[in-house]
């Protein structure tokens, strides 16, 4: 039985690598271009947030509504208003990603301590300039680590999108559901899983790349 | 006659407005060239008082002025960087490296790269910091003491006119400390520069000062030259203060 799924399986990489491969990067774009956007979307809403303290509530609650529908309900929802294809999965990877991204933005902004803002202020830094070299900087290392745990969750719904015809690894996993094949089952599975981890030690490595005073010696 | 660089007209100060007066009408003249000293008890409004002078804290009443101009007339940005500030919490930016730190306000003045880096290694020497080790270390790599030299270092890049310091020496060993008191009273070096200069080291206060400002409860007990007020001792207060001193002294003679 093994050993027959391991011959199905390098017979569906001999056959199809090609298919394989176009999968693999329509996943991972998909999944770029819904990191980016969410990234986009959730960092400045985040920012919002902090300095209008009166839409935090709003905003955040909004979002974390819109996390509880599940990616497949939302995804099913917006067929009748967007139709089918890489647009309605793009709108639903997005409003999965925000709320981590949106939560860590606001989270990393309020950890900057007041007296460095003060220091900030007292050396003459004009408001946008305490924004882009200090607070945004200090708050960076938590805003990355929501924006890993977007992309974790990108990538793994994205496997939904083939759904609704966006593509991506999840083609192969719905395909090998229908015809019964545990092989595809398999490949799909474990690439995306793959991928995912790849994801998550590169975010790891740019942290440490980033922010290198972190890990400085003491 | 030299001139009056920083004007207090009635200030006060209360954070709530059912709150006592932080700073309590206050009224003062500095003139260019001085070096005020500040002493007083914790809580006693110092810190307050610095920061309404580079417009972190805005007064509830009363005007302030620098050089004959109202500073709420003038944009905050370019008060303050014309102000050199040493923040009682150090305050290193934990991202920027020592170099990064000390080259803040030369960087927002557009100063060109050599020159900002001339500036660094003369400011590192000048606080007794070898710039080839220290330059590219992050803060958390440095003693306290060392991070607040780092601190004085950033304020002075721009050679500023007027400084605010915010007990500088707090966390200096006491043979560093009278090093930089000496350097400090060089750079001010007498006739144009303006300091304001916050202790709780009533030694330094008196040492350092061309006049020394005692502080109790939002008020201004004394503001004299420290021989004035050691002869003619304001109020309980100042006396105390003053007493506590000598008790010290007596203590250390004992010791003998
Ligand atoms: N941002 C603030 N909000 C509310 N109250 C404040 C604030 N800053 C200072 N205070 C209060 O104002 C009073 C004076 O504080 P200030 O920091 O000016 O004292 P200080 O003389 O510098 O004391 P220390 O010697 O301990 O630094 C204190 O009672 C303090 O609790
Ligand atoms: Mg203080």
């Amino acid at each position: 039985m093994s050993v027959n799924l391991w011959m199905q399986i390098s017979d569906y990489f001999f056959n199809n690598s090609n298919d394989y491969w176009v999968s693999v990067k329509a996943h991972m774009e998909i999944s770029f271009y819904a990191l980016l956007l969410s990234a986009l979307i959730g960092i400045t809403c985040g920012h919002l947030c902090v300095k209008h303290k009166q839409y935090e509530r709003w905003i955040v609650s909004l979002f974390q509504v819109l996390r509880i529908v599940p990616s497949l309900a939302v995804l099913l929802l917006l067929i009748p208003i967007m139709g089918t294809g890489t647009g309605p999965a793009m709108v639903a990877l997005v409003l999965l990603a925000i709320p981590p991204i949106l939560m860590n933005t606001v989270a990393g902004l309020e950890a900057v301590p007041p007296f460095l803002l003060e220091a900030a202020y007292g050396a003459g830094m004009s408001d946008r300039q305490v924004l882009w070299k200090v607070k945004f900087p200090l708050a960076a290392p938590i805003m990355l680590t929501g924006i890993k745990t977007a992309a974790i969750e990108i990538i793994a719904s994205a496997t939904l999108a083939a759904k609704i015809g966006a593509g991506g690894l999840g083609g192969i996993i719905f395909t090998g559901l229908g015809l019964n094949r545990m092989d595809l089952l398999l490949v799909g599975g474990i690439s995306v899983a793959m991928l995912s981890v790849a994801a998550g030690l590169s975010f790891d490595l740019t942290d440490r790349f980033l922010f290198k005073y972190k890990f400085v010696r003491k | 006659m030299s001139l009056t660089a920083i004007e207090f007209n009635n200030v006060s100060k209360k954070y709530s407005q059912s709150g006592d007066y932080v700073v309590d009408h206050v009224s003062l003249s500095i003139y260019e060239g001085e070096f005020v000293t500040i002493l007083g008890s914790s809580g006693s409004g110092k810190t307050t008082l610095l920061k309404m002078i580079n417009r972190l804290y805005e007064p509830n009443e009363g005007t302030i002025k620098l050089f004959g101009e109202d500073i709420t007339t003038v944009d905050p940005v370019k008060v303050r960087r014309r102000i050199g500030y040493v923040i009682q919490q150090v305050g290193l930016f934990p991202h920027m490296t020592i170099a990064q730190n000390v080259a803040i306000v030369p960087k927002l003045l557009k100063w060109n790269k050599s020159k900002i880096s001339t500036r660094v290694d003369e400011l590192l020497s000048l606080v007794g910091l070898e710039p080839q080790e220290f330059r590219n270390r992050y803060p958390s790599q440095l003693s306290g003491g060392q991070q607040q030299r780092i601190g004085l270092a950033r304020a002075l890049a721009t050679d500023p006119k007027i400084m605010l310091l915010d007990e500088p020496f707090g966390a200096i060993d006491a043979i560093n400390r009278l090093n930089l008191q000496d350097e400090l009273l060089r750079i001010h070096g007498g006739l144009k520069k303006t300091f304001l200069f916050v202790t709780h080291d009533i030694n330094e206060a008196f040492k350092l000062g061309t006049r020394v400002m005692i502080m109790n409860k939002g008020r201004i007990c004394q503001f004299d030259t420290p021989s004035h007020i050691v002869k003619n001792p304001a109020d309980d207060f100042v006396s105390s203060l003053i007493y506590s001193s000598r008790e010290q002294e007596r203590f250390w003679e004992g010791l003998d």
